[in-house]
């Protein structure tokens, strides 16, 4: 496909990592997380890390959105699907994840529950159509890519005066997390997250532009490279890092300028803006509570708000106790530290969320990485 | 669930909707969050909607980066000599 296999090209990839190999400095540490789930999916598709020296590491973040969704939400969804009879419509991803008692929507939904998979949110809009007389909830998550796409359905909605469409909705912004990684508690507590670095979202930066990142290089001193998700996108990003790192720089520099921009898309952000209002404070999988992290709907477009339409409690469930999904999320363990990683917790039989998404980590561990750090 | 990918438009249609090619399959998107499209263009297209514009002449230079650090590379070993 083109713009996609001449960024996959073996051989350059093989002159790539001879550079970043003659660059590196032995006695540098180069700690680099990813914080998309599609450059996690890359690294561990295309064994990345193996062509990389060792003092070159890449750390997955909690950069999959499916990943970052707490428990509470998920139980929230399945008891719109099941007591309140309504149509739930959902990306695929969500479908598995295990809530409390491990039961998934997909589980409601062999039990009777209407639970439907969508591709767009514009696809659960046509349900509501084609479904007058039923409730349709769509069960709207992610991080800024699919934001806006919400916004359109719920703008839609409202132009429509569509009376039997809902959003429940769950998106969240990747700058706060990123902050929320760099000052944690728990981090500078426990002093175990190195990190040297960041290789930036790929189409969340093509909505908000590469400029939110310039916060972070300036306040914190890491330099962040916004990257592309094939192969050659990311090893060149790190090679950019690991220039940055040398010369002692920590500046915002754009690898993927085919797609991203400064300035973003405006007109998308304008959408979101007029849609959406932050939250004060909103749970993620593994980061806890994380203030003007996630967005709500605006007071109007709250006939289209499912949670004040059916008045969902906002209920907060602690994870299973044998899931290290919140520590690997945060860069502090590998899925090779979890216990259940790859006996009780496979990609087939989801224990936690790292598992459910490719973009997981524990699920690309588990698919291409995992006899990788064995010895 | 960020996976998205480059397609190509091929027919703009009414209500801010475009066909786009995707390596041979053709698919309906919504184009409403990028404005002044044109048939040939590229786009970055995610769960049914257009994304962002993909820029073919950034695509090409980031491609020559990579190019010229490969003949760069194979220049210093023809210079190292055997």
């Amino acid at each position: 496909m083109k713009f996609v296999d001449e960024f996959r090209d073996h051989a350059l990839a093989k002159t790539l990592a001879a550079k970043i190999r003659a660059e590196v400095r032995p006695e540098t540490r180069y700690h680099v997380m990813e914080f998309c789930g599609g450059h996690t999916h890359a690294i561990f598709r295309y064994g990345i890390q193996d062509l990389l020296p060792a003092n070159v590491r890449l750390i997955h973040g909690p950069g999959c959105p499916v990943c970052v969704l707490p428990v509470g939400r998920i139980d929230d969804a399945v008891a719109l699907a099941r007591d309140h009879g309504v149509i739930l419509c959902t990306y695929g991803d969500m479908l598995r994840v295990p809530g409390s008692k491990r039961v998934s929507l997909l589980k409601a939904k062999a039990e009777g529950a209407d639970v439907r998979m969508v591709y767009s949110s514009l696809d659960a809009l046509k349900i509501a159509r084609d479904n007058p007389d039923r409730q349709v909830v769509f069960f709207a998550i992610g991080f800024e890519t699919t934001t806006p796409p919400t916004a359109v359905a719920l703008q839609q909605a409202r132009a429509a005066d569509l009376k039997n469409f809902t959003v429940f909705c769950n998106h969240v912004l990747t700058p706060s997390a990123i902050a929320n990684i760099l000052e944690s508690p728990e981090v500078r507590r426990l002093g175990t997250l190195p990190l040297d670095g960041f290789v930036g979202p790929a189409h969340v930066s093509a909505v908000i532009g590469s400029r939110p990142y310039e916060f972070f290089a300036e306040e914190y001193e890491r330099p962040v490279v916004i990257a592309g998700f094939e192969p050659l996108d990311v090893m060149q990003a790190v090679l950019m890092l690991v220039r940055q790192l040398n010369e002692g720089r920590a500046e915002v520099e754009n690898e993927y300028s085919r797609v991203v921009t400064r300035e973003g898309n405006i007109k998308a952000q304008a959408l979101v803006a007029e849609v959406f209002e932050l939250r004060r404070t909103f749970e993620w999988r593994g980061l806890g509570l994380v203030p003007y992290s996630a967005l709500a709907i605006k007071e109007a477009f709250a006939a289209w708000d499912a949670e004040r339409r059916f008045a969902v409690p906002a209920r907060s469930v602690p994870d299973n106790k044998a899931c290290e999904c919140g520590a690997i999320l945060r860069g502090l363990k590998t899925p090779r530290d979890c216990k259940v990683f790859g006996t009780a917790c496979t990609p087939e039989n989801p224990l936690g969320s790292c598992m459910v998404s490719s973009e997981g980590a524990c699920a690309a561990y588990y698919t291409y990485g995992r006899f990788r750090d064995a010895g | 669930m960020c996976l998205a990918i480059p397609a190509q438009i091929v027919a703009l249609l009414p209500d801010a909707m475009a066909t786009v090619d995707l390596g041979g399959v053709r698919k309906d998107i919504s184009v409403v969050l990028v404005d002044g499209l044109a048939v040939g263009d590229y786009v970055i297209l995610h769960t049914g909607f257009a994304l962002s514009r993909l820029d073919p002449e950034e695509a090409l230079r980031t491609l020559e980066l990579f190019a010229e650090m490969g003949t760069l590379a194979e220049a210093q070993r023809e210079l190292a000599g055997p």
